[in-house]
């Protein structure tokens, strides 16, 4: 476990855009026997999400994102000092993607810019560096963009993973300012790696058959190219690991469950978010939700949460925990006072 | 920890089937109602009820709810 605090640094404004085309769960009847549909819909939460476009990608949704982020806060695009691209769908395997956002953004070259790829627990490991970065001598703006489209790297035939996931992206600006005392704590487990895979890359070499379709467990469909998840294994290691992470990161802290203005989880599904709730004694009131309107959007799904739910209502000082959790295995939890975060309302591109 | 009391949880967790329908050498995959999303609550059961790691593969290689119970069994020591 890695504990990380930092202080007088701070996040100052965040946006999020989504794709506009909307794929609604009840219409998965050639997915899932009609008779169940409504079920699933109930226990996953996700009755529609945003599916991009074949030619638009997370570094455009981030673009996006981003420059409503700007324009809404004034910002000069050469006070920005880091800019982060973290996801696991960039546009190209080389060169990385923050590069092309640095340039399209129009950022100076004097801004240092690198990917990080991570699980859904991304967003939080990505924050912790860009917390870090800003705290340092030189560096006062940090830009971190989040984006995901999952849809891409999905078979829509394999009934685990189709019905979850939805696309979109994120900026969050950093800067150092007169804010108080944030704690992160993150961890890692290796071992868990076969949970939540994409198969094909250097280990095992893409080839003309690493493209075919094939049937997979329990009737799934997939490609080598496309995602694995073990919902059961993922859901045993969510349970087990994130509530724990959480009540140590309130006692680390000094503080209780009730000290929290907003508990912002990953949107992984309603039914895992609702069993964390019952298990912390959380006031559901104070944990936002879009999951039903966006689905599951991996490592963007936490930014999102706070863009699309908490637009408005992170005025003053609030006490915020954000918690998320993904392939690695990945997981972690971050506990920050926000002042006057600045929220711009999610667009559309 | 007793089978019987395993028994009640596990058909706490079906909305659809008579408890007591549900015993001991339960076919629990057969059950009309049993689905994935079924199992990720078999999941949180025995975590909450017995503190007890559940994975894929232990409901995965189980067939009656008494397999299940015998897991957990082993697993609590």
């Amino acid at each position: 476990m890695a504990k990380i605090t930092f202080q007088g640094v701070g996040i100052k404004a965040m946006s999020a855009c989504v794709p506009p085309e909307v794929v609604y769960n009840k219409d998965l009847g050639y997915l899932i026997p009609e008779e169940e549909i409504e079920k699933t819909i109930n226990n996953i939460g996700i009755e529609q999400r945003r599916i991009a476009a074949p030619d638009v990608t997370a570094s455009d949704l981030c673009y996006k994102a981003a420059q409503q982020l700007m324009e809404d806060n004034d910002i000069d695009p050469a006070s920005i000092d880091v800019l982060l691209f973290m996801s696991q769908t960039p546009d190209y395997r080389i060169p990385a993607t923050s590069c092309l956002l640095q340039h399209r953004l129009g950022l100076p070259r004097e801004t240092m810019c690198f990917d990080i790829s991570l699980g859904c627990s991304g967003y939080l490991f990505a924050l912790s560096t860009a917390f870090a970065y800003a705290s340092m001598q030189g560096v006062n703006r940090v830009l971190l963009l989040d984006g995901e489209t999952f849809s891409k790297i999905v078979n829509r035939r394999d009934k685990v993973d189709w019905p979850l996931y939805g696309d979109a992206g994120t900026a969050t600006l950093i800067e150092k300012g007169d804010y108080g005392t944030s704690t992160f704590l993150l961890y890692t487990d290796g071992s868990g790696e076969d949970v939540l895979k994409i198969h094909a890359g250097m280990r095992n070499p893409i080839t003309p058959d690493s493209c075919v379709e094939r049937e997979r467990e329990d009737g799934n469909i997939r490609t080598d190219l496309e995602v694995f998840m073990d919902g059961m294994d993922v859901f045993n290691f969510a349970i087990s690991k994130v509530p724990k992470s959480i009540k140590l990161l309130l006692s680390e802290t000094d503080h209780t469950i009730d000290d929290l203005d907003y508990l912002v989880f990953h949107q992984a599904n309603r039914f895992m978010m609702d069993f964390f709730v019952k298990k912390l004694k959380m006031d559901p009131a104070r944990v936002p939700y879009c999951i039903n309107k966006y689905g599951n959007t991996s490592s963007a799904s936490v930014p999102l949460t706070v863009a699309s739910e908490l637009v408005g209502r992170l005025d003053g000082e609030r006490l915020v925990m954000m918690s998320a959790f993904g392939a690695g295995l990945s997981w972690g939890s971050a506990l920050m006072p926000m002042r006057d975060c600045k929220i711009s309302p999610v667009i559309e591109y | 920890m007793n089978l019987d009391q395993f028994i009640e949880y596990f058909a706490d967790l079906l909305d659809e089937t008579d408890s007591e329908n549900i015993t001991a050498t339960t076919q629990f995959k057969d059950l009309e109602e049993w689905s994935s999303l079924v199992a990720l609550s078999v999941i949180a059961m025995v975590d909450e009820e017995y503190d007890v790691e559940f994975r894929g593969d232990d409901i995965r290689n189980s067939n009656t709810v008494e397999d299940l119970y015998n897991v957990v069994k082993k697993k609590v020591g």
